[in-house]
């Protein structure tokens, strides 16, 4: 599954010789910009470190799988989440940049919602976090508004022919998560067991929520 | 602008290739690279619509050729260069030759980083008129081809589809990315059939939505 790019590190930014005595000329770049902003008074290092810190360990999908999790095991919680998207989030803890305006989308075995920006990147940050390099591609961006089912076969997921699917293309400010189907067998499951089945994908609509016996409970 | 950056519908891009257990970032300047852009952000120096559309104006060519990092990275030496910040220079030796400039905010310290993640900026605006749709209402996407920024993909363009949800006014990008101020306009979110976008032999079960603003609709007859 590597990129056809990957030897000199096309789609991943190529970090070959982050730690030999050798920069890349884009590593060496930033590097330079850096100093400059800093040294006019721009940029705070201690600023960056925050951004950097925030995404790299703090918000993630596991924000989000607390959303759907809860949206699982709590009747009164789902149907606020789907009357006010907003406030049900918000409720947990997570809201924020790019994530001003989110909307939650249910899958039901008539619907299934999928979600891109063929425009650019626009993604759910506080329930997700960054998008991972996929989401901002062109094979992703270009096809999944045209070709939806055969996007969801190169993620290797097949959904029944006659469910419809409805694909969001987030070209504004509103930005969506997924509410994945319920796995059978999860009954009585408590909320923490449910989020380990919630997958990143099964939020954006590309995969579908991990089956129980797919994760050591 | 009918960039490249305007992907939908586009063929010969290939496969979708997910990373197992990709890491957030790929290599440490990314996250340099991504910090610095969110921390210049908030100086308030522009807006986060010109800072859009200062990573999608390029050549096919070299659009193409970036990953999604060395695209903000260009977006940002642009923005920061245009409005004299910072040098071309100045970035190729990595020193300052130029006294800074006062910004408008002041840089952000860490408390404000922290303060402006949680707060994020909400676009939401109050209404200057009166919706023009409805749910339900049938609308056409207008056909247009403005060179500047807009949100209003070309695969849609000239397109009926139907008004599913109304979400209020927001910042109207096509005009606050090139300094015209937020001109607030309605934003609806519009969905088509699969058919009506991509021809009669396109799957039934698909359907495509677009969040578009009232500009850039007109009622369907």
């Amino acid at each position: 599954m590597a990129p056809p790019e990957h030897d000199h590190g096309h789609h991943h930014g190529g970090d070959d010789h982050e730690h030999g005595s050798e920069l890349s000329e884009t590593q060496r770049r930033v590097r330079a910009l850096e100093t400059v902003l800093t040294e006019k008074g721009y940029v705070d290092p201690a600023a960056l470190d925050v951004l950097v810190e925030t995404y790299e360990t703090k918000v993630g999908p596991h924000n989000g799988a607390r959303v759907v999790a809860k949206a699982w095991a709590d009747p009164e919680y789902r149907a606020r989440l789907f009357s006010d998207s907003g406030a049900a989030i918000t409720a947990l803890g997570f809201a924020g940049r790019q994530g001003e305006n989110i909307i939650a989308l249910e899958n039901t075995p008539d619907v299934h919602n999928m979600v891109v920006c063929t425009l650019c990147s626009c993604y759910p940050w506080p329930v997700l976090g960054l998008p991972p390099v996929w989401y901002k591609s062109a094979p992703y961006r270009s096809r999944a508004v045209s070709d939806p089912r055969g996007v969801l076969r190169d993620f290797g997921v097949e959904i029944d022919p006659e469910t419809e699917i409805r694909v969001w293309d987030s070209t504004a400010e509103l930005r969506y998560l997924v509410v994945p189907m319920r796995p059978e067998g999860t009954e009585g499951w408590s909320e923490q067991d449910l989020a380990a089945l919630v997958t990143r994908d099964s939020m954006i609509g590309t995969g579908l929520a991990a089956r129980p016996q797919a994760v050591a409970s | 602008m009918n960039g490249v950056h305007d992907m939908g519908g586009m063929h010969g891009f290939g496969p979708v290739e997910p990373e197992p257990g990709e890491p957030v970032f790929h290599a440490e300047w990314e996250r340099r690279a991504f910090a610095l852009t969110l921390a210049m952000g908030a100086t308030g120096e522009w807006t986060l619509d010109a800072a859009r559309f200062a990573r999608e104006d390029w050549p096919a060519g070299a659009y193409l050729s970036r990953t999604y990092y060395e695209m903000w990275l260009a977006g940002l030496e642009r923005l920061l260069a245009e409005r004299g910040l910072v040098s071309a220079a100045e970035v190729e030796s990595g020193r300052p030759a130029e006294p800074a400039r006062p910004l408008r905010r002041g840089a952000v310290d860490a408390d404000a980083a922290a303060r402006m993640l949680r707060s994020g900026g909400p676009t939401n605006r109050a209404a200057p008129r009166p919706a023009r749709f409805a749910e339900g209402d049938r609308v056409r996407a207008r056909t247009m081809n403005p060179p500047t920024h807009t949100r209003l993909p070309r695969y849609v363009r000239g397109r009926v589809g139907t008004v599913v949800l109304v979400h209020g006014c927001h910042v109207f990008p096509d005009v606050n990315a090139h300094g015209g101020g937020e001109d607030p306009q309605w934003l609806y979110t519009v969905r088509f059939d699969g058919r009506d976008l991509w021809g009669p032999d396109t799957d039934p079960t698909v359907a495509v939505s677009v969040d578009a603003f009232e500009p850039y609709l007109e009622p369907a007859a």
